[in-house]
């Protein structure tokens, strides 16, 4: 009880003996500053993957011939001591040496940049007409690269918002299959024990003894290219989370080896409920918090897996766009070296991702401890 | 200890079977089987086969008899006559293609795990010793960095930085100029100055996490009565610290090497592509999506074997130096 007393005053003690195991959770959880600034950056990230078509300054595939590989744009918020936020123009060089173009930024040229701003139609979520846009140049066409353009000058922003809500989902998505086959399988283990007990910790050794990325690919290369885009979607998560679900269903077991010789686990077994009963109404409850932090631990590596396969041209294909996918672009070393967004965008969104995520499981983890 | 490595060996058994069935149905999993690609094939030349010649092709394949007669005839070729089947694509035996590159695979692999062991040992010790240090924030802050970055865009990331400051590219194991020579000391100086890179990409996340096993278990153990008692008898510090907590947190460390090996030869795999090395990686992707299916399931397989195998000499080999595992 000390950790939760410390962040109370001594007057609080009678508070920290009736508070309910979610409200210890939280307490504790609010001192790890680290996972509450990370659970802030996963919400906003969250967010603006749901909402992608709206922050998305242009649709995700809209080409814009003439500025391929335009270089990042500063977005500059006052003009003249007022708020009116614009982007200075391109100017192209032609390089003669090395026969190319470049661009360079044409101080002269100032695009105003509208929020709020109404553009070309599009659906939320496939559902909703919509126009609003959260920011927007005035005529279409004009450049607004804030992270700059790839190959086809599409914007490298727009398609990082997009990519979010697919690499995020899948996290999500494959941690709930892994925990329905964790829980079922882990559970089924460590309550009966015995025989099930030994074949299921084999299947899992023999899982965990084998080298994973190899097995995916050869799973995600039988997924045939065109097979509409969301069924892709579903089998490469599928596929992730089969090998997935071995650490949460670990983590579920050694919780019921360690609560089935409880007493209130006996009390409720000689009382005569069902085993199933026991198992939803007595146990699942008292390690649930466990048991988030342990998902939460295991999105990072499904967000990994899909990167890694996206990248390698055996997960998501285009037009869908995950990290992994614009990743996939950044491959051609002699593109990066002249248009390195193309890298660091999607590159530093997976990072932060897999980073916050991390902290906040650890945050998380600690905290289901409420009197450790 | 015999009895252990018994046991051991006797679990494998069903393990190299799995591996070998999943090996078979990645091999089975494409839609179509060979013959839908020759028979594609001859009529993309202009001659369509007749049915009596597919049929005969169907029969001499034995490919309308059921999946187990199939996995029976695929998987007696290789124990009985080490024949793993045709690579399609370049119409060559599968095994004059991959033993060179499998040793490839595991060379770096095992170079990984020897780099990362040795240097994850001291880090973490002075880590755990120096808690809360500029020096502890720092390997920290790298730590977490090298978990959360996949390895593949480290290998990317390190790769731009080469060409755009160093101006030169890197990837490959050898020079070009020494690709086709015979070894000798200037060829192996020439792979050592190339082969660090991947060793560095493909360890590094495996590295921060065994400094941060390495540390926790050390501050354990560092704050225990037996530790207060050698140093109040007057012991020297560093002595002090490495015959006693080291020690017993030296334990779960070591047994990390059963669940590192397959994350390194998962990484090798995917890193080598991208550095392209002459490993299996390449061939390995390059195999699936041609749909060169014989070539990808051997590949599958005895990289997978090989991993079980090489845990299993790492196990026996910390049950002989650490007798606690062997009774576990």
């Amino acid at each position: 009880m000390s950790a939760v007393a410390e962040t109370l005053d001594a007057g609080d003690e009678p508070r920290i003996v009736v508070a309910g195991q979610w409200k210890l959770f939280w307490w504790k959880f609010r001192k790890h500053r680290l996972a509450m600034a990370s659970l802030v950056v996963l919400g906003m990230m969250y967010f603006v993957g749901a909402f992608a078509e709206f922050f998305a300054p242009f649709p995700v595939d809209l080409p814009n011939t003439r500025y391929t590989y335009a270089p990042p744009q500063m977005l500059h918020l006052f003009q003249d001591g007022r708020l009116a936020p614009y982007v200075n123009g391109y100017k192209v060089q032609i390089d003669r040496v090395a026969m190319r173009r470049t661009f360079v930024t044409d101080e002269a040229v100032r695009i105003p940049v509208h929020f709020f701003v109404q553009g070309d139609p599009y659906l939320l979520w496939g559902l909703f007409p919509m126009r609003t846009r959260l920011m927007g140049v005035e005529q279409p066409g004009q450049p607004l690269f804030l992270m700059g353009a790839d190959r086809l000058g599409r914007d490298m922003l727009s398609r990082v918002i997009h990519s979010t809500r697919i690499s995020l989902s899948i996290g999500l998505v494959g941690v709930v299959i892994s925990l329905s086959l964790g829980v079922l399988l882990g559970g089924v283990s460590g309550y009966f024990g015995g025989a099930v007990d030994t074949l299921i910790q084999r299947l899992i050794e023999f899982v965990r003894s084998v080298p994973t990325i190899p097995l995916w690919m050869g799973m995600a290369a039988a997924v045939p290219t065109q097979w509409p885009p969301l069924r892709t979607y579903f089998i490469i998560t599928l596929i992730i989370s089969l090998i997935g679900w071995t650490s949460l269903a670990r983590e579920v077991r050694g919780k019921f080896l360690v609560l089935r010789n409880e007493d209130f686990v006996t009390a409720a077994q000689l009382d005569g409920l069902s085993d199933l009963a026991i198992i939803y109404k007595h146990m699942v409850p008292s390690f649930l918090s466990h048991i988030i932090a342990a998902c939460t631990l295991a999105i990072p590596g499904m967000i990994l897996a899909e990167t890694a396969l996206s990248f390698l041209g055996i997960g998501l294909q285009p037009p869908i766009v995950s990290w992994g996918v614009l990743l996939q672009e950044a491959q051609n070393i002699r593109a990066v070296a002249s248009a390195p967004w193309l890298l660091f965008a999607p590159g530093i969104a997976v990072v932060s991702a897999v980073l916050a995520l991390n902290f906040l499981g650890d945050g998380l983890r600690d905290a289901a401890d409420p009197y450790a | 200890m015999r009895d252990y490595v018994l046991r051991r060996l006797l679990y494998m058994v069903p393990t190299i079977f799995l591996i070998s069935v999943i090996a078979f149905i990645i091999i089975r999993l494409p839609p179509g089987d060979y013959l839908t690609t020759v028979i594609a094939e001859m009529s993309a030349n202009g001659a369509p086969a007749d049915s009596g010649t597919i049929a005969s092709l169907r029969a001499r394949y034995g490919l309308g008899d059921a999946a187990y007669i199939q996995y029976w005839r695929w998987i007696s070729g290789i124990v009985l006559r080490g024949d793993f089947g045709l690579s399609f694509e370049r119409n060559v035996p599968v095994t004059s293609l991959i033993w060179g590159r499998l040793g490839a695979t595991f060379g770096i692999s095992l170079t990984t795990l020897l780099f990362i062991w040795v240097l994850a040992f001291p880090i973490g010790i002075y880590s755990a010793v120096r808690k809360y240090s500029i020096g502890d924030y720092v390997v920290t802050f790298f730590g977490f960095l090298g978990l959360a970055t996949p390895n593949f865009l480290l290998a990317l990331v390190l790769m731009y930085v080469s060409v755009r400051y160093f101006g030169q590219s890197v990837g490959g194991l050898v020079s070009p100029e020494y690709l086709d020579q015979p070894w000798t000391l200037d060829k192996f100086a020439d792979l050592a100055a190339h082969v660090w890179l991947p060793v560095v990409v493909i360890g590094a996340s495996g590295m921060a996490g065994l400094i941060r096993i390495m540390r926790a278990n050390l501050l354990d153990e560092l704050y225990k009565p037996y530790v207060v008692t050698a140093r109040a008898k007057g012991m020297s510090e560093f002595r002090l610290l490495l015959k006693y907590p080291v020690r017993v947190a030296l334990n779960p460390f070591l047994s990390t090497v059963g669940w590192i090996l397959p994350t390194l030869v998962s990484g090798e795999i995917i890193v080598s592509v991208v550095l392209s090395l002459p490993t299996t990686g390449p061939l390995l992707l390059r195999a699936l999506l041609v749909q060169d299916m014989y070539l990808a399931g051997s590949i599958i397989m005895l990289v997978s074997m090989l991993t079980v195998v090489g845990t299993l000499v790492s196990d026996i080999l910390l049950a002989w130096v650490d007798p606690q595992i062997r009774y576990q």
